[in-house]
């Protein structure tokens, strides 16, 4: 018997019509636990790193993490995987929700699609029977309104559906795949989808889901229980209000905004207004926010509750969680209001919430400067909430502009050309970034910056303070019941960090000190991406429940693997390089990887070129930032060495 | 007739707290697998969430009674201006749906309070609930002592009560010469 997983893929070629059942390897798991790290080993052994994102022979894998399913609390990601046609690099957008446990029960692991279908198509997976479905009658429907008619039609209200919206439809290249309360929204996977002609994939299972040592695995999760509760009662001191807790940002719960507000950039991540927090601000967002969210809802097996029900007076219901919640009304400079508003219509179209609102503010600046003209824009209106509207009824569709905006910020520059390449300004390996704009560099952020694999800096920070506390005895508190360590010498990291003087940015911590910051922080988003846990109960919020000292006897109790945290070290290691080896046989390398250039205003290029020098060193990479022959054979990655070496890309010895 | 008394546990619902996770349809699950905790599967579980996002329902229902027939009428309720089918707040396991039944055998489930030896401290899905809105209560009540009565009997009782007792017991007379 396989336990925690269930040791089955649903093979799914749409070009022939062809389902299979397939069983997997169970030594895969031992080396790569499942979610992403299993999501990479089919990328690396069957799409030819010179595939085209729209190709055919672009696989779509729907991999849920190794704990999905089991009573681990919070383990629910689906972690959605294909070559992005935003970054041409491998893309991991992972969503919570309800969708990946329903996979496990009808006694899957992932769902890995291939080809594509002539015919716009929705899958039914139903314990064993899974139908390819006619959905023609589905075109142009909203992802909301789409998964609420396939469980009207297929009587049936606890199938789980994730679909896509018109964005997708249209490979819009910052198309989401909505699924209820959750999205993969990075990297286009929704674009993918689209370019397969798969509009939704419907899920219903009713078959368990086993553990090989249950009591063990039961008083874990009960610890974890446990220690939630300890947090919700004990917040985290002399921090914003948005570090206290868990869970993935308390957006639907906070009504304070002002970190976000003041410090997070306006426009296309152009103006800061640090004034913007007023009292009356703050009543209005209250008295939106109150009358609008309905209730404040979880993901599958988790006490947290970090979306809401989002209920706009004469429109659809939706669904919000998180930073959506500002990334519209900020690009926009309006208020909550439009962003709820917005923010439905978005949803429903399913594109992502931090490219879409910044494409479209970067559009409205080059119309500003003159670069797009009214004969660009026929008959957009004057209000910027208007137009914010109108362009993103022409982005979906690929309308006009829209189809040139479509394309997300770097590559709609180039096909503009007229210096428009200035206005994309806040992009990493061409994909949008949060807007944020900071004064002096943090070395431990440019590391995470350039070389997080994914670009996207929330999926690898996390576990070690964004800032020093300002007091020693506020530092010296911190440290005291900071259990998630993986070494106590990062608590003297922390006490000796100052917000000025000698020990502080950018020369504290040193190269030294942040290689192994970031790489602690970079393990542990590995590793919940691997076994399916929320990020909001393990690597993203500072104090989290799940660490790497309690990992590993989850990890075993749940599948009967020996597993210690030297052990689960490696796991990450090998992960982490076998992705890093996909993305440098689709050319990645050292250039690609730079944050923004206006990021900070106090740059130091020699000091910066130090710090990367040093942490592709500690990565066991060269000076490229691919890894070296020693490090991929240690890791039982030879494979991927010897492939390397023929291409050329690394010598032997 | 003497008093005497008696232990009611009973499970206090705030759908208001609901977040809608089924954390307590999956420990339900877990807590009868055998053995314990081996394997969870929340359409063997005991309690269900009634969940409909969209229209803000979110209604857990414990598995009562096993009935052989489905209800004649279909009523509806509108609570709060969200409409519920009288179906939703049933704890029937019943032939019209598949809610408290075993997925491969059919075979109806019932919620027993997580009855264990040595007792649990309270029902799992209640622990598990951390949002509260599944609460647990103990009360001791004072009732009348009474002869419990069979389940054989409380048909015959009802039987009875509707035909009358001579009725009933010719009946059986004539039942028992024919077989
Ligand atoms: S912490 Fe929040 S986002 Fe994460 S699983 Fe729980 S409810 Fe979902
Ligand atoms: S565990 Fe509690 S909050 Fe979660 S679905 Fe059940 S009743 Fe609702
Ligand atoms: S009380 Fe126990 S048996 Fe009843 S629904 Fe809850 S967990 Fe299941």
């Amino acid at each position: 018997m396989r336990y925690a997983e269930t040791g089955y893929h649903l093979e799914i070629d749409l070009s022939r019509g062809n389902v299979e059942r397939v069983e997997t390897d169970p030594k895969l798991t031992e080396l790569h636990l499942g979610g992403l790290g299993t999501n990479a080993k089919l990328l690396w052994d069957r799409v030819p790193p010179e595939t085209d994102p729209f190709s055919p022979d672009n696989l779509l894998i729907f991999g849920t993490g190794l704990l999905c399913g089991t009573p681990a609390v919070g383990a629910n990601r689906t972690i959605v995987s294909t070559f992005s046609p935003q970054t041409l690099f491998m893309a991991y957008s992972m969503m919570g929700g309800f969708w990946a446990p329903e996979l496990k029960y009808a006694g899957y692991d992932k769902v890995i699609f291939r080809g594509k279908s002539p015919n716009l198509i929705y899958v039914w997976i139903n314990n064993d029977k899974v139908e390819i479905r006619d959905a023609s009658h589905l075109k142009g429907k909203g992802a909301v309104e789409t998964a609420e008619l396939i469980k009207q039609e297929l009587k049936d209200p606890n199938v789980q559906v994730a679909a896509i919206g018109l964005a997708g439809e249209n490979r819009v290249y910052m198309a989401s795949i909505e699924q209820g309360r959750s999205s993969a929204s990075r990297q286009g996977v929704g674009a993918v989808m689209g370019d397969k002609g798969i509009k939704a994939i419907a899920v219903r299972g009713t078959k368990d889901v086993n553990i090989a040592r249950p009591a063990e695995f039961l008083e874990r999760c009960n610890d974890v229980l446990k220690y939630i509760q300890h947090r919700a009662e004990n917040p985290i001191k002399n921090v914003e209000p948005i570090f206290e807790g868990l869970g993935s940002p308390q957006e639907m719960k906070l009504i304070d905004e002002k970190w976000h507000t003041t410090g997070f950039m306006w426009g296309n991540a152009r103006a800061r207004r640090k004034d913007y927090w007023t009292k009356d601000v703050e009543e209005k967002w209250k008295e939106t926010q109150e009358s609008m969210r309905t209730r404040l809802i979880s993901c599958y097996n988790c006490p947290m509750k970090c979306g809401a029900i989002i209920s706009v007076p004469g429109i659809s219901t939706y669904m919000m969680k998180c930073y959506s919640k500002l990334t519209y009304t900020m690009a926009a400079y309006s208020d909550l209001d439009f962003g709820f508003r917005i923010a439905q219509r978005a949803t429903d179209y399913g594109v992502d919430g931090f490219s879409a609102p910044q494409t479209m503010a970067f559009a409205l600046e080059l119309y500003e400067a003159g670069i797009l003209t009214d004969q660009d824009m026929p008959g957009m209106p004057p209000d910027t909430e208007g137009r914010f509207y109108w362009l993103l009824d022409r982005i979906v569709r690929r309308e006009g502009i829209g189809d040139v905006l479509a394309n997300g910020t770097y590559w709609a520059a180039k096909q503009i050309g007229k210096g428009a390449e200035d206005y994309a300004h806040n992009n990493i390996k061409k994909h949008e970034q949060l807007p944020l704009k900071l004064g002096m560099l943090n070395p431990v952020y440019f590391l995470m910056y350039c070389t997080g694999e994914k670009a996207n800096i929330t999926q690898i920070e996390g576990q070690f303070p964004q800032e020093p506390f300002p007091k020693r005895e506020q530092r010296e508190e911190f440290v005291k019941d900071w259990i998630q360590v993986p070494d106590e010498k990062f608590k003297q990291y922390f006490l000796d960090w100052e917000p000025r003087g000698d020990n502080s940015n950018p020369h504290y911590p040193t190269a030294q000190m942040s290689c192994e910051i970031v790489d602690w922080m970079e393990k542990m988003h590995y590793i919940d991406d691997a076994l399916g846990v929320c990020a909001g109960l393990s690597s993203f919020p500072l104090k989290p429940p799940y660490h790497i000292h309690n990992y590993p006897a989850f990890i075993s109790a749940a599948t009967g693997i020996d597993m210690d945290e030297a052990g689960l070290t490696q796991v990450y290691r090998r992960n982490r390089n076998l992705i890093r080896s996909v993305n440098v046989r689709r050319g990645l390398r050292r250039a690609d990887e730079k944050p923004p250039e206006d990021h900070w205003k106090k740059r130091f290029p020699e000091l910066e070129e130090k710090l990367l020098d040093a942490y592709y060193q500690f990565k066991g990479w060269n000076k490229e930032g691919i890894p070296t022959q020693e490090t991929l054979k240690e890791l039982d990655l030879a494979y991927v060495a010897e492939d390397l070496e023929q291409r050329g890309i690394i010598k032997n010895g | 007739m003497a008093k005497v008394k008696k232990k009611v546990k009973s499970i206090k619902i705030d759908l208001d707290k609901c977040n809608g996770c089924r954390a307590c349809e999956m420990i339900c699950s877990a807590f009868h697998a055998n053995p314990k905790y081996s394997s969870n599967n929340p359409a063997r579980s005991r309690i269900r969430l009634i969940r409909d996002p969209i229209r803000d329902v979110y209604l857990p229902v414990y598995a009562g009674e096993y009935t052989a027939a489905e209800c004649m009428g279909r009523d509806k309720y509108v609570i709060d201006g969200k409409e519920y089918s009288e179906c939703d707040f049933c704890r029937a396991s019943c032939p019209s749906r598949d809610a408290f039944k075993e997925p491969d055998s059919g075979l109806p489930l019932k919620c027993d309070m997580c009855e264990d030896d040595p007792a649990q401290e309270k029902p799992l899905c209640v622990k598990w609930c951390l949002n509260d809105a599944l609460i647990y209560e103990e009360r001791e009540e004072e009732v009348e002592e009474e002869v419990k009565l069979g389940e054989m009997e409380v048909g015959l009782e009802s039987l009875v009560d509707k035909y009358g007792l001579q009725k009933v017991t010719d009946t059986v007379a004539r039942m028992s010469k024919k077989s």
